[in-house]
């Protein structure tokens, strides 16, 4: 049975098997290689994506569930955006391999709560590891690109 | 994006039915029951997927459509939690937050967000992990399941549905299609904690829940705990719970109550703790449960 979603504002219609990850399809069906695949299993949030708006791994995603969904990657943030300038002014990126997770998690976190608290932040981040920054700097980009946000 | 989409050759069609209905559900489980692999928010079963690719099911049934599954509803007789409401759902509820807040401070913690936003509370029951979140707060607060099955629909009390380590009493043909709470008395005092290596993310060292009454001159009425990770499944402690019963809590000792604690528990040593660790913290919450419980 073929699956229709929308990736990242586009419609894509395929026929994989449906247990097939969604993580492997954005990557090696795609091509769309920013979600990355830390630990397969949930703990790590490199391969984070947003359907419909929440913050899911897509390594634990079947494609049988993603009929009619809509996916936000990486690729489909808005480029410059006060999230990816606050990013590059607070040096939160060192190896960029949990960044791409770091985005979504925070876009999905300012979408509930657009001026978070540091625990907000800790508690909406908390499903990403970090192994280079020690959190410090991508908290405080967070905060940053929130503050930017009420300027607008 | 289309240019660059591809078809996965596969050798065996992999079937997936996504029921809509309750009834178109059974109908599946009626015709063929141990056909299918059943599939909720996907954060254990994907897992396993991972792990073990050479089990790979060739039919699976995705109950994350079902529509009666779905909601949280308040009833005269309780609380009716679907089996595939979210984790963050639960989490976020106002009636939830306020009269079974054990519930949602357990939902908060297991796993994380990402989790949460897929994690079902009926795949957290029927995934029967001994260190399972919110099967403590589910003990405590005596829940009763709602099994349908092409046959019709039982309940059974929660803490007879765990029947050995990862065993349930579900039958293959059966279906989880709700949990409910009652309604915990006026005046109770509840306590939630779970012990891990971080906040989030983990795998829960000792898991507690207890629901406290007491008659307001210091005695105890009633005793109700679960706990995970102390045993083979999430388990109750009915000697404690017994021995705690109309008892004054001036005078109860310390010492007398950890006896009647190993009574209850078994843990084991793996690669997250040491019996011994577990049976000390598990001793030292039941006591703090007692005296801060709120």
């Amino acid at each position: 049975m073929p699956i229709t979603m929308r990736i990242n504002d586009q419609s894509v219609t395929t026929a994989v098997a449906p247990d097939r990850r969604l993580l492997d399809f954005l990557r090696e069906d795609l091509g769309l290689k920013g979600s990355k695949e830390g630990c397969g299993e949930g703990e790590c949030g490199a391969c984070a994506v947003l359907v419909n708006g929440q913050l899911v791994n897509s390594c634990l995603v079947p494609l049988g569930q993603m009929q009619r969904a809509e996916i936000t990657t990486i690729e489909g943030l808005v480029e410059n955006s006060a999230l990816s300038q606050a990013f590059i002014a607070c040096g939160a990126a060192q190896c960029g391999i949990c960044t791409p997770g770091m985005m979504l998690a925070a876009t999905a976190l300012l979408a509930e709560h657009p001026q978070p608290t540091l625990d907000e932040i800790r508690w909406g981040l908390s499903g990403n590891l970090c192994r280079c920054t020690g959190y410090g700097r991508i908290y405080e980009a967070v905060a940053q690109a929130a503050k930017g946000g009420s300027d607008d | 994006m289309k240019q660059l989409l591809k078809r996965r050759r596969v050798g065996v069609m992999t079937e997936w039915m996504r029921p809509q209905s309750l009834e178109e559900a059974l109908d599946l489980l009626a015709e063929s029951s141990q056909r299918y692999k059943k599939i909720a928010g996907g954060t254990d079963v994907m897992v396993e997927l991972q792990i073990a690719p050479e089990r790979r099911p060739q039919a699976w049934l995705d109950l994350s459509a079902v529509a009666e599954l779905q909601d949280v509803t308040l009833a005269a007789n309780g609380l009716r939690i679907g089996a595939c409401v979210t984790l963050a759902a639960l989490r976020r509820h106002p009636q939830i937050q306020t009269r079974w807040p054990m519930l949602a401070a357990s939902a908060a913690v297991t796993g994380a967000a990402p989790i949460q936003n897929r994690a079902t509370l009926g795949g957290n029951v029927c995934n029967a992990s001994p260190a399972a979140d919110n099967a403590p707060v589910l003990l405590a607060y005596s829940a009763q399941l709602e099994i349908s099955s092409p046959c019709g629909t039982r309940w059974m009390p929660y803490d007879a549905f765990h029947c050995g380590y990862r065993q349930t009493a579900l039958a293959d043909d059966e279906l989880l299609a709700a949990i409910w709470l009652p309604y915990p008395p006026e005046g109770v005092r509840s306590y939630y904690r779970k012990v891990g290596t971080r906040a989030a993310q983990a795998i829960a060292k000792v898991g507690i829940a207890a629901l406290l009454q007491d008659n307001g001159l210091g005695q105890m009425v009633t005793a109700r705990f679960g706990l995970a990770s102390v045993a083979a499944t999430p388990c109750m402690l009915p000697t404690v719970s017994n021995y705690l019963q109309g008892r004054d809590l001036d005078t109860l000792s310390e010492a007398a109550l950890r006896e009647k604690i190993r009574m209850d528990l078994s843990p084991i040593k793996d690669i997250r703790s040491t019996a011994e660790y577990r049976l000390e913290i598990a001793s030292r919450l039941v006591w703090d449960a007692i005296h801060h419980a709120q």
